[in-house]
């Protein structure tokens, strides 16, 4: 095959990658990318968008069971819903495929030419995919390396059979009877939430004394307390210790020995960098812990070659691989570009939903800082109260000195929308005043932003 | 009420006029007596004029730059009708020979200040506080807060916007202080956008520095000089120097260089008296004189000046260190007398390692010769068979042509050349 010369070369065509080709060959940069999957990486095909579906047929099962129970204050009765899980998957399916599909449309219009197979690093300039029509060498000026992360698996429980990771949760036709999911972290939690509204049992199991360790308590204490509604059971400060017979062998908090029967265990403790398989041994990169080593510019240890997204450490986040990718094309192109983000926001989808912007009260001050907190609950929120779902508060972090806002997180049914307003508000350098100051629509979930930077600035009006 | 005038004092040098190089008061300002008004520059010294008496300034006698004769009005106070009686007998005295003594303070000031005042004005003002930092760029380790765009902005003049001060809330930088930053760009750093600037600044030529011009612009118009340029192997010298220093008392200073070009001046002007003169123009005369008084062109706060080390043919290497050394400093410190700063017969004219390589020295009026030291340097010489590292320096002389032929120029320059290269010379009798 005929060799390819470009002037970049994306490998791995996940969040970071694609964003980083299209803005590439939007800028006339003479760009290739290579997957060995379909485009759109673990964030479109295995991650964020079928695990949304799944939680969002879950919710709407979960609604209807609540009604057909006649439980329903809202005055609504129906018969017992049925699922057809099979069906839902096949939704996701289409879901999954449209965005396949709608990436890889989007590439060939920003003139990227598209790779199929497996590249590995001869060296900092060349590349060789292996095709289904076999090996093919990619010569490139700039390489920018997006290979992204993989389930981290547990050495008692390597994934087969039973065992299953996020990826094989997503595709299971059949509803799991008993799922015992390890790690309450928020791929655990988001999917355990799912199961258990679509009708599992659902145990959890986590090693750490408490669930979403991520978080602090004031904001995980709605989600702990919707899971147990929910009727999850969470085994924590528990720890797996293998299979035994039927289920999972656990160690509980207060060391005894329990089997957990399960139908299907769930491992979501984490995820891995992706740094093997593809020649980073020839490279010889510098690595920051199991990562590659970036500069503020994503330039990695050798000249003209790049890393972006998951590959290159926290937060593992698909917006912040875009972000990423979209300045070193820009770079690239010979634009002036540094990463000098304010923030980076973050979403959790469990029942409810937590996000989180900026430093948390505890952060501002292990960083010295004097702050002031507003909390807002949703208590005390019209529109909380007409979705029936008033749990959770908005929380906004200030800076006592200035009142400019360093965080704001919040905890609560379908917040996740709120996130694009405290993002912007941490990037515009808002201050209290500004954000108190801006009109936020009646009703709404996010009048309680308005009012928690309100209360930090010591007037609250509906509290 | 009554109107006291102050004439310029004699200032004690002999002197008829004197140049007024500063006002310390104004019209309208009360002083006290004793309070300083004025200076006054003589032909090298600075002499403050001193208030005989209190009251308001109502007229001031010339502006900075004037030359005034010594008894002519300065400056006229307006004294209280007590003290008008107490000075009317003296009015046509002037006051006493000016000197630096404190100003007396009224005994209640001292007295009363710290007793009403304990710490509270201090604390009740707040700190500098960050938001209202519209000015200043932020407290240390704070970060620029600025919008994506105008980050983005900035990024694309390549300004770092750490430098940028904000107005906004909290400090934020806004589109207006990119504006403002890109309309005046500071010092440091270079500036983005390159502006025509069209201000004229006056500065008017007073004191020493209008002194200097005048003797340069005479030196220039009266004396067709010529310059000539010799390369000196200072490498024996500079090992004397260095082990002399090395052996050298507690007492005695550090020799550098000078001290052995002047004992050179001296051996060869010795050779060639017609060299160590000055040159009265008008009278057609050439004063040849016995004693080599160097001066030492010397770079201090207020200007060039050139304090003398008198009688050069009468000190040893550390005596000429010695003295170099004092009256270098006492130009400094303005603390020079008179007598430091007049009467030299020769110059040695050294800007140490900012010598350069070649100077064109302007001649001291009515002097006849100067010579200029350039910049020692490594260089590689050709002794015959390859070439060696050698450290060379330049001697840059100047000679007034009327009087001092090429020939004998040339000769005086290398007859400091041979006993610079071969310093033992410089200690042999005879």
């Amino acid at each position: 095959m005929k060799d390819i010369s470009c002037r970049l070369l994306v490998i791995g065509a996940g969040p970071g990658g694609y964003v980083c080709a299209i803005r590439a060959g939007q800028l006339g940069v003479d760009t290739v990318i290579v997957e060995a999957a379909k485009p759109g990486g673990t964030c479109l095909n295995i991650g964020c968008i079928p695990s949304k579906a799944l939680i969002h047929a879950a919710q709407e099962f979960e609604a209807a069971t609540h009604l057909a129970a006649g439980k329903s204050a809202l005055g609504i009765g129906t018969s017992a819903p049925t699922l057809d899980l099979g069906r839902t998957m096949a939704w996701k399916d289409g879901i999954v495929g449209r965005l396949n599909h709608g990436v890889a449309g989007l590439l060939k219009r920003a003139g990227v030419k598209t790779v199929a197979g497996w590249a590995r690093f001869r060296d900092g300039k060349t590349v060789e995919v292996e095709t289904e029509t076999g090996p093919q060498v990619i010569r490139a000026e700039q390489v920018v390396i997006a290979t992204g992360s993989r389930a981290a698996a547990l050495p008692l429980l390597p994934f087969g059979g039973k065992v299953i990771s996020s990826t094989e949760a997503l595709a299971l036709n059949e509803l799991p009877g008993r799922l015992v999911i390890v790690g309450a972290g928020y791929i655990g939690l988001e999917l355990g939430t799912a199961f258990a509204k679509l009708g599992a049992k659902v145990t959890v199991v986590e090693a750490l004394p408490r669930i979403l360790p991520q978080y602090d308590g004031e904001l995980t204490r709605p989600v702990e307390a919707r899971l147990r509604q929910l009727g999850v059971e969470l085994l924590l400060g528990a720890k797996a210790k293998g299979l035994k017979g039927e289920g999972l062998a656990v160690e509980t908090a207060e060391g005894k020995a329990r089997t957990l029967a399960a139908d299907k265990i769930l491992v979501t403790v984490g995820r891995k960098p992706l740094t093997e398989g593809w020649g980073l041994e020839q490279l010889d990169l510098d690595r920051d812990g199991p990562f590659l080593r970036i500069d503020e510019h994503c330039r990695s240890s050798m000249r003209g070659v790049y890393a972006i997204g998951d590959v290159t450490g926290e937060l593992m986040l698909a917006h912040r691989a875009s972000a990423q990718g979209e300045m070193v094309a820009e770079i690239i192109a010979g634009e002036r570009q540094v990463w000098d983000k304010v923030a980076i926001p973050a979403v959790c989808f469990t029942d409810p939903e937590i996000v989180t912007v900026g430093l948390s009260p505890e952060a501002a001050r292990a960083a010295g800082i004097e702050t002031k907190v507003g909390l807002f609950p949703f208590q005390a929120n019209a529109r909380a109260m007409t979705l029936g779902r008033d749990d959770g508060f908005v929380r906004v972090v200030a800076r006592a000195d200035n009142h400019l806002v360093l965080g704001i997180q919040g905890v609560g049914a379908g917040i996740a929308e709120l996130s694009a307003a405290f993002g912007l508000a941490l990037e515009m350098g808002a201050r209290l005043e500004d954000i108190a100051a801006t009109i936020h629509a009646h009703p709404t979930q996010g009048e309680a932003f308005m009012e928690a930077a309100l209360r930090a600035l010591g007037r609250p009006i509906h509290i | 009420m009554s109107e006291h005038v102050i004439k310029l004092p004699d200032v004690g040098e002999g002197v008829a006029e004197a140049e007024l190089v500063e006002w310390h008061v104004k019209l309208g300002d009360l002083v006290r007596e004793d309070a300083l008004l004025a200076a006054v520059m003589t032909d090298k010294a600075t002499v403050e004029i001193p208030s005989p008496v209190s009251g308001e300034v109502v007229w001031l006698g010339a502006e900075v730059g004037d030359v005034v004769a010594i008894g002519s009005e300065l400056v006229r106070l307006k004294v209280a009708g007590d003290e008008a009686s107490t000075p009317a007998p003296q009015p046509a005295k002037v006051p006493p020979a000016p000197k630096a003594s404190p100003a007396p303070q009224p005994p209640p000031a001292p007295k009363s200040a710290p007793a009403p005042a304990p710490a509270a004005g201090a604390p009740a003002r707040p700190a500098p506080s960050r938001h209202l930092a519209g000015s200043a760029p932020r407290a240390e380790g704070d970060k620029p807060v600025a919008s994506p765009a105008v980050r983005h902005r900035a990024r694309e003049a390549g300004v770092d916007l750490r430098r940028v001060a904000g107005t906004g809330p909290a400090g934020r930088i806004t589109h207006d202080d990119l504006d403002a930053y890109f309309a005046a760009p500071p010092r440091a750093g270079g500036s983005p956008t390159l502006q025509p600037r069209t201000a004229v600044e006056e500065v008017k030529l007073v004191g020493l520095r209008r002194r200097i011009a005048e003797k340069m612009a005479a030196a220039h118009a009266h004396i067709p000089s010529i310059t000539y340029v010799e390369e000196i192997d200072v490498t024996a010298l500079e090992e004397l120097r260095a082990s002399l220093n090395r052996g050298k008392r507690a007492d005695q200073p550090k020799l550098t260089l000078l001290p052995f070009l002047m004992r050179a001046i001296v051996r060869a002007v010795a050779e060639q008296p017609q060299l160590n003169a000055l040159f009265d123009d008008e009278a057609g005369i050439v004063h040849q004189h016995a004693g080599v008084h160097i001066g030492i062109a010397a770079q201090t706060p207020s200007g060039l000046m050139v304090p003398v080390v008198r009688h050069a043919e009468a000190r040893d290497l550390w005596g000429c260190a010695m003295e170099a050394t004092r009256i270098a400093e006492a130009a400094k410190a303005g603390t020079a007398t008179r007598e430091d700063l007049t009467g030299s017969t020769i110059t040695i004219s050294s800007l140490g390692a900012m010598g350069g390589v070649v100077s064109t020295p302007i001649i001291n009026h009515p002097e006849v010769a100067i010579v200029g030291v350039n910049k020692m340097m490594m260089r590689p010489v050709w002794d015959g068979s390859g070439f060696v590292p050698r450290k060379m320096m330049n001697l840059s002389s100047s000679f007034d042509h009327r009087v001092i032929d090429g020939w004998d120029a040339a000769s005086f320059v290398q007859r400091i050349k041979a006993l610079l290269e071969t310093p033992a010379l410089l200690f042999m009798e005879g």
